[in-house]
């Protein structure tokens, strides 16, 4: 199953392992929690706030799902981002992937945050010194995510 | 009609979060972003050709060829910057 949520609230990602667990055939537990920091781009961050689309983005991130679990064996997953204004040290996102061995959890793992850094419909906007700005896109992310690329991988593994 | 919405600092420079548009006479996302720059003012800057905003079609990304018909939601926004 997946359980993907978008919210303002905060998330513990205890709970949301206490749920995964019921189910014996999983082996392999990987996760990855984003949080604020409290400086980007030489500037300091008093807070931030996180804008979407409501209509598309939990399609998006349901769509980014259906990809890992079709490259993936993936028994669970669970997706929680938030939204609205966070504090430096606040939790932003959760990714859980649950599979029956390690390399499927933390392959999966991170291609969810690749292709949710480039393609689910999220903006942040920073508060510094300077006043407010938006955050802009980083060309890191787009090499993060085109590495998942099928082909990407194929030239991977004919070059090992 | 369609219904076009704008996000982050797109909606801030454009001023309006949604508004109601004519289907265009060139019925794709191409269209519609030519019909927007055709308003003068911030828009042809807005919607630079080398600026790197997004569109997505019915809450689906898509591309300048993408058809638009009656009643489809097309949003238009920065390049996205969540996690």
């Amino acid at each position: 199953m997946s359980t993907i949520r978008v919210q303002t609230k905060d998330f513990n990602i205890a709970d949301e392992l206490a749920v995964m667990r019921q189910n014996p055939a999983i082996g392999a537990v990987a996760s990855f929690i984003g949080l604020v920091r409290d400086i980007n781009d030489g500037l300091g961050v008093s807070s931030l706030t996180l804008e979407h689309y409501p209509a598309m983005t939990e399609k998006a991130l349901a769509g980014i799902v259906t990809q890992a679990r079709a490259r993936w064996r993936i028994i669970d997953c669970t997706v929680i981002h938030r939204v609205g204004e966070l504090k430096p040290c606040d939790q932003v996102v959760l990714v859980i992937v649950a599979s029956g061995h390690r390399a499927d959890a933390f392959e999966a793992c991170q291609f969810i945050m690749d292709y949710l850094k480039t393609r689910a419909p999220f903006w942040k906007k920073e508060r510094t010194p300077q006043g407010e700005r938006w955050v802009e896109a980083r060309e890191s992310d787009d090499v993060a995510s085109l590495r998942w690329r099928t082909d990407a991988v194929q030239d991977a593994k004919n070059e090992a | 009609m369609l219904k076009v919405l704008y996000f982050a600092s797109l909606r801030e420079r454009v001023g309006m979060a949604n508004e109601s548009v004519s289907l265009p006479t060139v019925a794709t996302v191409a269209g519609l972003v030519d019909a927007l720059r055709a308003r003068g003012g911030e828009w042809p800057d807005v919607l630079a050709a080398n600026k790197p905003w997004r569109v997505a079609v019915n809450q689906e990304m898509a591309g300048f060829d993408t058809p638009l018909n009656a009643g489809d939601e097309v949003a238009i926004f920065p390049p996205v910057t969540g996690g």
